[in-house]
């Protein structure tokens, strides 16, 4: 059955069926809608709504729940996710799994509750201070927002860390119409969760190692940990790649309005594809090198300043990457796309 | 016949303690643990380490424990607690970490009358980085970052924690007790199995507040800075219960009975 829902709404009610029965959150716009969902349905399932005195507050809430053993979750925007950084490095120090979610607005500052992507650095380099890395996943519909919301705490689980759902203001408030992951109950078994040491001896979750070798241990395991991640978990879309000379590297809202551009070049005979990174961390290079191997041009389409540009880049070395991006919560149309992509065409035809 | 009048109890671990002479966290480690033995709580009970000195405690106690970010330990033990309703949860914490950068999460904690425990361990001062200025610090008191002595017109005052969160709604056990003689540590224990006890039968939020010496960054010996507790810190912390609703909870139980009001 489809329903028509909104994104936020879609990722908190996939995260219910995934088995979440524990919120902790605070209010910011554009991803209120999320607790505000939750905290009319989480009574109704016996699940816990509580909405905190702060950000801080509430992620470190989710530490004490996802220590405990429970599926737990919370959800911001820029500033509040900034605030949370201090605990997603002490959950992915600790290694709980749990599930984050960012609903990008124009920043830096306050900015405005309009939609931006400018959040990808802060996402995809860990976001707080030490050596680690998150499963960034960016959806770009509603129905994708529920799959990885769904997915993402099996994912967190499976590698004991938390996962970042990375969308924005206009994901979280389109409505679409959605297929709903069907309910699921539990998770795995969590032989290291503190609930009590009845007839065991006692566990602790920690982060803190005062010799410096124990310390580089632990990160060595938490690298190893990324590089199974980075081996295993990479997610991309590639659309009307086959034999486009041109193709558009975007994710997320960016990538929908690419693939209208797409759509709309291709009527026009202009062979053009999109290259769309699902997970960010880790981001799918080897599959951006393979799309990007028989194609002439590589642009670049963010809501920002150019921060996944850093990233493909990195991918395809000693080639020359262009980029058309908007900032501040201006959200890019498809005639825009069209535009720059028309004219990097041409100056490779001149080329 | 003989019978066994000292022994080390089962919460402890077999770890020596890394405390400085004189320090008041090994009693306090102790009682508590001699408090969760007294009511049998250690397989039930998860514990919350905050940023300190104190932040090894779950290398001495023999139970569960999370170690939580620098104040947040009554957000961490309010996870454990909404989680697992029917476990016993307390946070350990230092003055600097509940009154300074965590003083949003005890006021809230205590706000929502969340089932938890708290110790406190008021020594006036940051500890573990070498004896800074703290919000308990007493005026006049002289610290790393206050080397005057603490300034009132420019550092401001201490806070009175039990005072201010007795003032709340929500709590069910406040009190304050001082680890200065042995008359005072054995008060300190009746206050904690209360507050334990105040968790057991959900009546909400409990702390007590322990003052406690620091003499190594106080820069005295140990007697010394038991008669600063005993003089000074008691002077502007007064002892005694300022909350306590198990009276009316557990009304004809005359051992849960009203305790003598601060003093």
């Amino acid at each position: 059955m489809q329903l028509m829902m909104k994104g936020n709404e879609a990722i908190a009610e996939a995260a219910l069926r995934a088995g979440c029965r524990y919120y902790f959150g605070y209010p910011i716009t554009p991803q209120t809608e999320i607790m505000e969902y939750l905290a009319r349905r989480l009574p109704e399932i016996g699940g816990v709504f509580l909405q905190a005195e702060s950000e801080v507050a509430a992620v470190n809430m989710v530490y004490g729940a996802a220590g405990a053993g429970a599926r737990a979750m919370t959800s911001s925007s820029g500033p509040g996710i900034s605030l949370k950084q201090e605990g997603i490095s002490f959950l992915a120090c600790a290694e709980l799994p749990c599930l984050i979610v960012n609903v990008m607005r124009g920043g830096p500052g306050l900015g405005t509750i309009q939609a931006s992507q400018g959040d990808y650095f802060q996402a995809t380099r860990g976001g707080g201070h030490g050596d680690y890395r998150l499963p960034v996943l960016a959806p770009a519909s509603v129905q994708e927002m529920a799959d990885l919301a769904f997915l993402s705490f099996d994912l967190a689980e499976r590698y004991r860390t938390p996962v970042l759902l990375l969308t924005d203001g206009v994901m979280g408030q389109m409505m679409e119409p959605v297929r709903l992951p069907a309910e699921k109950t539990g998770g795995s078994p969590k032989p290291w969760a503190t609930d009590g040491c009845l007839g065991r001896p006692r566990r602790i979750v920690k982060t803190l190692s005062l010799d410096p070798r124990e310390l580089e241990s632990h990160n060595r395991c938490l690298q190893a940990k990324y590089g199974e991640l980075t081996a295993h978990e990479t997610r991309f879309e590639s659309y009307r790649l086959e034999d486009a000379e041109v193709m558009i590297a975007a994710f997320g809202i960016c990538a929908r309005v690419a693939r209208t551009a797409v759509d709309n070049l291709r009527e026009r005979g202009l062979p053009v594809g999109l290259f769309r990174p699902i997970t960010l961390w880790p981001f799918p290079t080897a599959s951006l090198q393979a799309a990007a191997a028989g194609v002439r041009r590589v642009l670049t389409v963010e809501l920002n300043a150019g921060q996944m540009l850093e990233d493909v880049r990195l991918a395809l070395p000693g080639r020359e990457i262009g980029f058309y991006g908007r900032m501040g919560g201006v959200v890019i149309s498809a005639s825009e796309i069209e535009a720059e992509v028309q004219r990097i065409h041409e100056s490779s035809e001149a080329a | 016949m003989s019978r066994i009048a000292f022994a080390r109890p089962k919460t402890l671990t077999q770890a020596r303690f890394h405390y400085c002479p004189g320090c008041g966290h090994g009693i306090a480690h102790r009682l508590l643990a001699e408090t969760i033995d007294a009511l049998g709580l250690r397989e039930k009970t998860v514990g919350v380490a905050s940023v300190g000195c104190s932040i090894l405690i779950y290398n001495y106690l023999d139970l569960d424990m999370q170690e939580a970010a620098h104040g947040r330990a009554p957000a961490v033990a309010t996870g454990i607690k909404r989680v697992l309703p029917d476990r016993i949860v307390f946070t350990y914490q230092g003055d600097g970490d509940l009154a300074s950068i965590g003083l949003a999460e005890i006021v809230h904690a205590a706000a929502r009358g969340e089932n938890i425990t708290v110790v406190f361990i008021n020594n006036g001062n940051y500890g573990m980085t070498g004896g800074q200025m703290a919000p308990t610090t007493l005026p006049g008191q002289k610290t790393t970052t206050s080397p005057a002595g603490r300034d009132v017109s420019r550092a401001g005052h201490p806070l009175r924690m039990a005072e201010l969160l007795a003032g709340l709604d929500g709590p069910a056990f406040i009190a304050r007790a001082a680890l200065c003689n042995p008359a005072e540590a054995a008060r300190a224990k009746k206050y904690l199995k209360k507050a334990f006890r105040c968790q057991e039968m959900d009546l909400g939020f409990s702390m007590v507040e322990i003052l406690s010496a620091c003499p190594n960054n106080w820069g005295m010996e140990p007697p010394a800075a038991l008669q600063w507790v005993e003089r000074q810190m008691k002077a502007y912390f007064p002892l005694g219960v300022f909350k306590d609703t198990t009276a009316r909870a557990t009304r004809g139980d005359e051992s849960a009975g009203p305790e003598e009001p601060p003093h």
